[in-house]
């Protein structure tokens, strides 16, 4: 009782901790559809992405003198990890996720000094690398249960993933194709029509690709929870997903052949795993209400524009890390005014 | 209860744990062996003892009084003897002990005789909030600043609104919620002196809706009241959210008005007091008691039987303690106040004092471990929570740098350290740690430049003097030299050319060759001289020292001219310089003679006309930001006939002495003005609670 303990002598439940891991268990119903539809490689992918995340983030931090169980503790390697197992291609080498495990916690996280300080999201930090230095492995997506037909066990995806044989009668190119957003860019790029695109190829679902609007639905229903439960505002994935239906929208109407509808957009690639779960990632995102909400339609806009008019065919990595960057400028105009000042 | 009620951002749902202590009803604490009164139980300057050791003193009599405006005076909670003064354990933040007139109460409970305003309406304003001051009086919600000062009518504008605060909003602290229920009658009352004090159009009286019983109480309250105040008195219900007690909070939620930054309510017309208060000025006013007793909330699950007390000031908390059954073995910790303002005790046996409300003794129950400090993640959840709209998140990154303009940029002085940010914060920051040190850095460094600036002032104003005094004697020369040469042209000037050189020859000469002994001689001569003036002072008058003292250093100056010149051999120039300075000798002994003859006394009462008027305007100084600009006219009375009188005193003085030397006096009022306008600046932002 001798040392002054300063008030408030009450603390909230709320902790990093409990933050990530809400986050996480917001993440398997969606989990669980991905390794359902496209095989045990997701979870692989994850368990690898995992475990290079937490060994890098201890030696890193055991590097820098700090205490290593208290940091890794915190859970945002995990939850890094996570979200990336989750953007790399189902039977992706073990190498690639490791790499971009890596170079997420070790480049874009510590090397910024740590939890809080990072001014990009690592996770997309390390998918761009990893798009950007590996195109071949990183658009080799399955289509939706191919896998299951073709019956990979888990003995066999562990065995292709890290040693790339497949049981014998399967072939790689067989198992290989473009997703629906790589698909719907390609074709209208040759002067297809959307409708021609859609009956053209047998992955177009009612919404978004098939398979993948049941990913996406699922996504959006963990997001949800994760506003109801005050681990995020409402503020960000409105804001993007409202910019992006918009501005798909008008495109849309305007040209209904030459641009996808907002609905596909919206249930396509990765819009929903951005809006919900990476461009609110409080770190490298805007903090402040009004700041949010532009934070977000900037992530949209962005992303609708290099869907459709740059080289690759999803842009929601690119568009967070794009945005990340403007943060602070953001913040900066977007300050609560105070009680008792002036508007 | 028509009245909208607006809704503040921010605030948490916490959770109350006030039924803890409302199960039984308020208590009187039997007297302690010892009480211990601080002189300072407020925000303001620390009253002045009045007493000695080894008085005895009577129940209600003041033991202290005033220093200042912002200060109020301390009372004996019971009769007994002053058994010393002295410093010991006081509840501070700082755990730092503090002047306190030690008293051992004598059992019999004498009170002095107790002079009650038996009509409240036929007091003007200004001399009932004078009966409220005399009352020791200062607000019960925590903060502790001089209640009189807040019943100011408003010279600067009418008060719109008297708010009561009722809210009561932290968690465990139930006095006022205890007071409301069994003395809702003593509440009403004092609102309608405050009312009467303030005039205020409207009176309104909020309470958080988790006390339905004070509720109540004070709607019966106000139905029998008989005050005509009371009749449009509004009681209204707020809902429960911390901080709604918040003084800015409260107007807000019932006013919809904002306090403007660094302003005060009076600048939105509203005038804000706890209910305790409101029953401590009745109390003062229509019974004639003086603040000597409050209620006190002891609880926590680190004492067996958690209570309110009617607690004499100046008890020990460990006395508080006993008679809650004692404290049991797991308490945790000791906090005076609440669980989100409160600040931790580090001496038991400190005293009660008037902004005392809650002893919470935690056990790990009320305070559980919190998790470990991690980094912060910028989730933002401090400035949701944050009921001033800040940006935590932001201040702590500045604090934490010691970039303390930048965190002044994002209003760190709007802060008002309610906790509510370092509750939610996942990171477990301690956030208004941060806050709090930053702005004690700012204030040091605000401090230091006010020094500085003060020193450089001094010296620019030294420097003019000398500066004109140069220029004076520059002027003289020349006249002189003019005069010298009409008279004696070329020959005298080469005269007084050689005899200077001839006088600095001689200096280094006697300086060189060991002259000591021709030197010391002289001094010798000096010192004795100097003896003799000081032993015939001491027979004369010892009282106009300061005065007298500069005359005879004039005098003696003049001398030490004087006679400097002569050894050196009588030159032309050195009669004139001397007739000079023999001229300024004789006018101030001739100013000292007429001085002495016609007022033999007047020096002295000069100068204490002079601190007087100092005083006087200090605490208007004082009183300004509180209040108004014209805040003078609010000054107590017995100030207010002090500054005329020696307004009146100057007058006739300067009519009928000769010339003053107001030149130092003038910069010593400037001094002390300086010094109040920044120690009433540092004053204003405590004002919450």
């Amino acid at each position: 009782m001798s040392i002054a303990i300063s008030s408030p002598h009450l603390h909230g439940p709320n902790a990093v901790n409990r933050v990530m891991a809400r986050v996480v268990y917001a993440l398997i119903p969606a989990i669980a559809a991905l390794t359902w539809l496209f095989g045990w490689g997701v979870l692989v992918n994850i368990a690898v992405a995992m475990a290079v995340a937490l060994g890098c983030e201890a030696a890193v931090v055991r590097w820098r003198g700090q205490p290593v169980k208290a940091t890794l503790s915190d859970g945002s390697a995990v939850v890094t990890a996570v979200l990336l197992g989750m953007a790399l291609p189902a039977l992706a080498p073990w190498w690639l996720v490791a790499v971009g495990a890596a170079f997420a916690i070790v480049i874009a996280k510590h090397l910024y000094g740590g939890l809080g300080y990072n001014p990009f999201n690592p996770a997309m930090i390390g998918y761009v690398v990893l798009l950007i230095s590996f195109p071949v492995e990183m658009t080799s997506w399955l289509p939706p249960e191919t896998i299951r037909d073709a019956g990979l066990t888990l003995g066999d995806t562990l065995a292709y993933v890290f040693t790339g044989t497949l049981p014998a009668g399967a072939q790689l190119d067989a198992l290989t194709m473009a997703t629906p957003l790589d698909v719907m860019k390609t074709q209208l790029g040759r002067s297809f029509t959307v409708g021609e695109v859609y009956t053209a190829s047998p992955i177009f679902g009612a919404l978004g690709g098939q398979g993948w609007e049941l990913v996406n639905g699922l996504i959006l229903l963990g997001g949800l929870a994760l506003i109801y439960l005050r681990v995020i505002t409402w503020h960000v994935p409105v804001g993007m997903l409202g910019a992006l239906f918009l501005i798909s929208g008008i495109f849309h109407l305007f040209d209904p052949d030459g641009f996808a509808s907002p609905v596909f957009h919206l249930f396509a690639g990765g819009a929903m795993l951005g809006a919900f779960f990476i461009a609110t990632d409080p770190v490298t995102g805007a903090t402040s209400t009004k700041g949010r909400l532009l934070f977000g339609a900037g992530v949209g806009l962005l992303t609708f524009i290099i869907r459709t008019w740059g080289g690759y065919p999803d842009g929601v990595a690119f568009s967070v890390l794009l945005m990340n960057m403007a943060a602070p400028t953001i913040d900066y105009f977007t300050q609560p005014r105070a009680y008792g000042h002036e508007g | 209860m028509t009245r909208e009620l607006h809704s503040f951002r921010g605030g948490l749902h916490l959770p109350g744990r006030k039924e803890l202590s409302t199960a039984a009803p308020v208590r009187p604490l039997p007297l302690p062996k010892r009480l211990a009164l601080p002189l300072q139980q407020h925000i303001g300057a620390p009253a002045q003892p009045i007493v000695e050791v080894g008085e005895r003193v009577l129940k209600g009599q003041m033991v202290a009084r005033p220093e200042g405006f912002v200060s109020v005076p301390v009372h004996a909670p019971a009769s007994g003897t002053i058994v010393a003064i002295t410093e010991v354990p006081v509840p501070h933040p700082s755990g730092l002990n503090g002047l306190c007139i030690v008293m051992e109460p004598d059992g019999q409970e004498t009170w002095i005789e107790r002079q009650p305003v038996a009509d409240y309406r036929q007091l003007d304003p200004s001399a009932l909030r004078n009966v409220i001051r005399e009352a020791g009086i200062v607000g019960l919600g925590g903060a502790g600043f001089p209640s009189f000062i807040k019943l100011n009518p408003g010279a600067r504008r009418p008060v719109e609104t008297l708010i009561l605060n009722g809210a009561e909003c932290e968690p465990y602290i139930t006095c006022d919620d205890m007071l409301m229920r069994e003395r809702a009658d003593e509440v009403i009352a004092g609102a309608c002196i405050m009312r009467h004090a303030v005039q205020a159009r409207e009176c309104v009286i909020g309470v958080e809706d988790n006390k339905p019983e004070a509720f109540a109480a004070l709607q019966e309250a106000l139905r029998r009241a008989q005050c005509p105040e009371a009749g449009d008195i509004e009681l209204v219900q707020v809902p429960t959210r911390y901080p709604t007690g918040g003084e800015k909070q409260l107007i807000h939620v019932l006013t919809g008005k904002e306090v403007p930054t660094q302003g005060l309510p009076i600048d939105v017309g509203v005038v804000c007091h706890n209910v305790a208060t409101a029953a401590a000025v009745h109390r003062a006013v229509e019974q004639g008691e003086p603040l000597i007793a409050r209620i006190v909330t002891v609880t926590g699950h680190g004492v067996v039987t958690p209570c309110n007390f009617e607690v004499p000031l100046g008890t020990p908390i460990a006395h508080l303690l006993e008679h809650a059954g004692g404290t049991s073995g797991d308490l945790k910790r000791l906090v005076v106040g609440g669980p989100m303002m409160g600040m931790t005790l580090q001496a038991q046996d400190a005293p009660v004092i008037k902004t005392v409300n809650c002893i919470l003794a935690a056990t790990e129950e009320d305070m559980p471990e919190r998790g470990p400090v991690r980094a912060c993640i910028r989730c933002g959840a401090c400035a949701e929570s944050c009921p001033a709209r800040l940006l935590p998140q932001q201040l702590y990154w500045y604090a934490r740098a010691k970039d303390f303009d930048k965190a002044q940029d994002y209003n760190l002085f709007d802060c008002i350290e309610c906790g509510c940010c370092a509750y939610v914060c996942p990171a477990n920051l301690p956030l208004v740690q941060f806050f709090r040190y930053a702005k004690t850095e700012i204030w040091a460094q605000e401090r230091e430049r006010k020094a500085s600036d003060r020193a450089r002032e001094r010296h620019e104003q030294r420097q003019a003097r000398l500066e004109a005094e140069k220029a004076e004697r520059a002027a003289r020369a020349q006249q002189k030299k003019a005069a010298v040469d009409s008279a004696g042209g070329e020959d005298t000037k080469k005269a007084a050319i050689k005899a200077a050189m001839e006088r600095a020859k001689a200096k280094r000469d006697s300086s060189d060759s060991s002259g000591s002994g021709e030197l010391s001689e002289e001094q010798r001569q000096k010192l004795a001289e100097a003896r003799a003036r000081l032993e015939a002072k001491r027979a004369g008058g010892a009282k106009e020292l300061t005065e007298e003292q500069k005359q005879k250093i004039a005098e003696a100056k003049a001398r030490a001219a004087a006679k400097k010149v002569q050894p050196d051999g009588a030159v032309e120039a050195a009669p004139d310089l001397s007739d000079d300075q023999r001229e300024r000798l004789a006018a101030a002994r001739a100013r000292l003679e007429a001085k002495r003859a016609g007022a033999p006394k007047a020096l002295t009462e000069e100068q204490k006309e002079k601190i007087a008027e100092a005083k006087a305007r200090k605490a208007a100084k004082a009183a300004e930001p509180e209040v108004a600009p014209e805040a003078p006219p609010e000054l107590s009375d017995t100030q207010r006939e002090r500054l005329a009188a020696a307004r009146a005193r100057l007058e006739a003085k300067r009519g009928a002495g000769p010339k003053e030397p107001t030149e130092e006096q003038k910069r010593k009022i400037a001094e002390a003005k300086a010094r109040t306008s920044s120690k009433a600046k540092t004053k204003l932002t405590d004002d919450q609670g």
